[in-house]
Formats: C-alpha cells, structure tokens, sequence
C-alpha cells in the first residue's frame, strides 16, 4: 500500500508539496515512485527559474522510461535537491523526505486547487 | 490487450506478480522484481526469461542449404551438423528483413529463429522467396515453447536442476536429446552478453522445467526490461532499434555476419554498392558526461547539427554511465568524436565511443 502523508497537498500527475511558509517543497509521492521503480535520473530545474502550476519542471527516469514532474505550484525556484544527483534512488528509499524542489510561491492560494491526503489516496485506488 | 498472443508460460508469469507489457505482438513480463535486480542477476549468478515469442521456421528438403545460403547474409556452406549462425535476412535494397540464428538440423534441414514481431512478415517473405526452390518451410513458432538461462552460473543450472547434459556444448553449437519423454533442442546461446543456454521444447515440457527453475531457487525469472538491458550493455543489436528495414548490417556495424565473397544471396548488390561508396551513416556508441538518460528517438547533435538519432539508451546499470547506440552521419563517427544528445530541452555533451559498453564473459 502506497504511503500518503496528513498535511502535504497532492496533485492528479502524483506530484506533493509541502507547505512551509512562504515556500514549497515540491516531489513525487509514494504511489509515484512505486510505479516507476527504480528512480536512475532525476532531470531537476536550476535555482531561480520560474516554475508555472500545472506545468513540466522536470522529470524523473527510471530504467525504462522518463516520466514528466509537473509542477503543483508557481514560483521561482530557490533551492532544489542536489543529493538526487548522485542518489537519484533516494527517491525510492524516501519519496516524501526527498523532495526535487523548493520553490518561492507566487501564489500561495494555489494549493486549494490541490487534494488533501483524503482525497489522494482515493485517487491512488 | 485483448489481441495480444500469450506464451505457454503466461499464468506463471501471473502468478509470480510479473507486471506485463504488449512486445512484439504477446503479452509478455517487463519485470517482476525490479529490473535492476534481474539484470545483476544475470550479470552475477544466473537468470531465467520465457521467450517463447521467439519464432521458429523450419526449412527442410533438396535445395535447403541453397535457399538458407540466398536468404541469408552468413556462409554456412560445409557446416557440420549442430551449428549456429548470427545474419540476417535482406530485401534488395539492403535493408533488414529481420536478423536471426540459422541451426544446421542436418544436411537437408535448418532451423531459423526469428524475432517475434517479424514472425509473419518473415515467414512471409520467406515463403515467397522459396518458390523457386525445392524445399518445404514450417512456421513451427506456436509449437515450440523457448527458455533462456543466462548468466555463469547458468551451466550449473542447466545439468543440475534440469538435468540436462550441456557442459560439452560449445559456444553457437547444439544438441538435441530426449528429456522426461519429451524431444528438445539445447543451444549455448544467447541475448545477455553472458554464457548461458536456450532450450527449445514443447509447451508442456517448458512449463515443467520453468517450474522446476522456480523451485530450486537458483535461475531469478527476468523480464523483458533487463534482456534490452543486459544485450544492449555488451552492443548487441535489437531489431525496431538498430536494425530496420531501412539499415543495413553494414550500417549497424555487422559486416562480419555478412559474407560478400559467399555467392548471391538477396541484397548483395546493394551492400556491395553501399561498400564501394562507402557507408553514409553508421550505428556508434555513444558516452554521456553526465547522468542523464538518452532514450529511443533522441536527437544527436555534432557542433550544434543533428546527425543522427538515438537508437537505444539507458544509465547502464553495470556500469552507472548514461551511453547509447545511434545512428549518425558518418562524418560524425569517428571514435572520440565529440557529440551531444539533446535530452529533455537541454543538449548533454559526450564523445563517440565503441557499441560495446560491457564486456561479454562467453564461455567458448
């Protein structure tokens, strides 16, 4: 069973963002990185690029296929997760502890378009 | 999926969790662990894949060793009986029908293993070129059930669990024997770039011995994912990626399956036309500098221009570098060239390299 955390926003394409705030820390959930398996390269975005909702930022690979991130919020990239360069497999280890992004918002408001962890797991079914 | 064929062992794959994916026309299993597994598996101790969506064609009569030598781009005139031999199939043009293994049943008598997704059109094609010939041909491919069990420990494997005698096989050679009553062909062959064996036999017989694999805890069943893996590491070609109706084995780098100074065969001409102009564009290796992943389709850049495109990729899991295979204008080469893939929106620097990005450990 996929793990979903209380508190954290979720998108459809199975992206999360925690919430600290004025900033986001934006990955892939559990049920994601189960689906892909083993996580070989995380394509992350560069600090201060501008990211959009509902957008690609990015993607995460795994031996067999690369997969889009799509980010669930807007904003300017501030940090991103550069132990996933070298241990992209973090992400199976850990997929809500390794985030890919920390991103400003621009828009707080945003995530109440996004699911709660109800509603996620739902989704997961 | 509901078109799709299924092999023999289509329920064990089920049973066992396997996730399963439309190839070639069947349903077969991606994976069932995970791929990074199987494929180490493979590389360290030994594996099991079902691939019984191989086809078989079975070419028999007066004028067989005739036909096989014009169909076919190696020589196996005068070989002794029990043979093997890697080529392919050409049209005219020189592109590729499809490549496949030639077994010397007898004098008369030949076997022709061909990939699962050309099964129709090859038996097609081969049926027509076999008019003029005194020889009857069989597509014997639902009859035949087909394991392949690889990797060093693979010859244990195989006289231990499956009690079958193999250790005196050499590399490219079979036998065929009578096992629980039933008829099998055993080749030491394979797709991984490790020793290992593939065995033909009836359905029935396959499932029994995959079940007996499964029991005994030493074969790991592997899955379509790490196959493409483990053959591409050590630059072995799949046909879809590195050859097509539109390459030539010239092209793909197979010029030493294909026997120019053996007689006619179909689709001489053209690879000796192709020789004399010299290739336009040829299959390398490429290495990346960095991690990420050039896939299938990826365009290959040299000093801003697009030579080429990607034919296979992968992080290679033996090795942890990003490298591919692909199909690039000769200009762009030569080894140690530098080159670049565009991957996602960003262009990733790399030289050209040698297609063999691991070393085969076959026991010959």
């Amino acid at each position: 069973m996929a793990k979903v955390i209380e508190g954290l926003y979720y998108s459809e394409s199975h992206e999360f963002v925690r919430i600290e705030g004025e900033f986001g820390f934006v990955g892939i959930t559990d049920y994601a990185q189960n689906q892909l398996g083993n996580v070989v390269y995380v394509d992350m975005p560069e600090v201060d690029d501008e990211v959009t909702a509902g957008e690609e930022f990015g993607a995460v690979e795994s031996v067999k296929a690369a997969s889009d991130l799509i980010s669930p919020v807007s904003g300017t990239v501030v940090e991103v997760n550069e132990a996933l360069e070298d241990e992209p497999e973090l992400i199976n280890k850990d997929a809500f502890e390794n985030w890919v992004m920390k991103v400003k918002l621009s828009d707080p408001s945003e995530v109440e378009s996004l699911m709660d962890a109800a509603s996620y797991e739902k989704t997961c079914e | 999926m509901s078109d799709m064929k299924k092999t023999c062992l289509y329920d064990a794959h089920v049973q066992l969790g396997a996730t399963m994916v439309p190839f070639g026309g069947f349903e077969m299993p991606l994976q069932y662990s995970n791929i990074i597994d199987e494929h180490r598996a493979v590389r360290e101790a030994c594996g099991v894949f079902d691939v019984s969506h191989m086809g078989e064609v079975f070419v028999e009569g007066n004028d067989a060793e005739r036909f096989v030598q014009y169909i076919f781009t190696n020589d196996i005139s005068g070989a002794e009986v029990g043979k093997i031999f890697y080529g392919m199939m050409l049209h005219e043009n020189g592109g590729t029908v499809d490549d496949l293994l030639v077994y010397k049943m007898g004098d008369m008598k030949f076997l022709l293993v061909v990939n699962a997704a050309n099964i129709d059109k090859d038996y097609a094609w081969i049926e027509k070129q076999a008019a003029s010939f005194d020889v009857e041909t069989r597509n014997e491919s639902p009859c035949w059930g087909q394991l392949a069990i690889q990797g060093p420990e693979a010859e244990d494997v195989t006289t231990k669990v499956l009690g079958l005698p193999c250790k005196e096989l050499e590399f490219y050679t079979f036998n065929e024997m009578d096992s629980d009553g039933e008829h099998l062909i055993v080749s030491r062959t394979g797709y991984t770039g490790e020793d290992g064996f593939e065995i033909y036999g009836t359905p029935k017989y396959i499932v029994a011995a995959w079940e007996k694999l499964m029991a005994s805890g030493h074969a790991k069943p592997c899955g379509l994912g790490c196959r493409d893996t483990l053959r591409f590491e050590v630059g072995l070609p799949l046909y879809g990626d590195e050859l097509t109706d539109e390459i030539t084995p010239l092209e793909a780098g197979l010029g030493m399956f294909v026997k120019l100074d053996k007689g006619d065969f179909i689709g001489r001409d053209a690879l000796l036309k192709q020789k004399e102009e010299g290739l336009k564009r040829k299959i390398v290796g490429i290495e990346l500098e960095g991690r990420a992943i050039p896939r299938h389709g990826y365009e290959v850049l040299k000093d801003d221009v697009v030579v080429g495109t990607v034919t296979t990729g992968y992080n290679s899991i033996s090795t942890g570098k990003s490298v591919c295979m692909a199909l690039v204008d000769i200009n762009a080469a030569a080894l140690d060239t530098p080159i670049a893939v565009r991957i996602h929106k960003k262009v990733q620097p790399g030289i050209v390299t040698k297609k063999r990005f691991y070393k085969k450990s076959y026991k010959k």
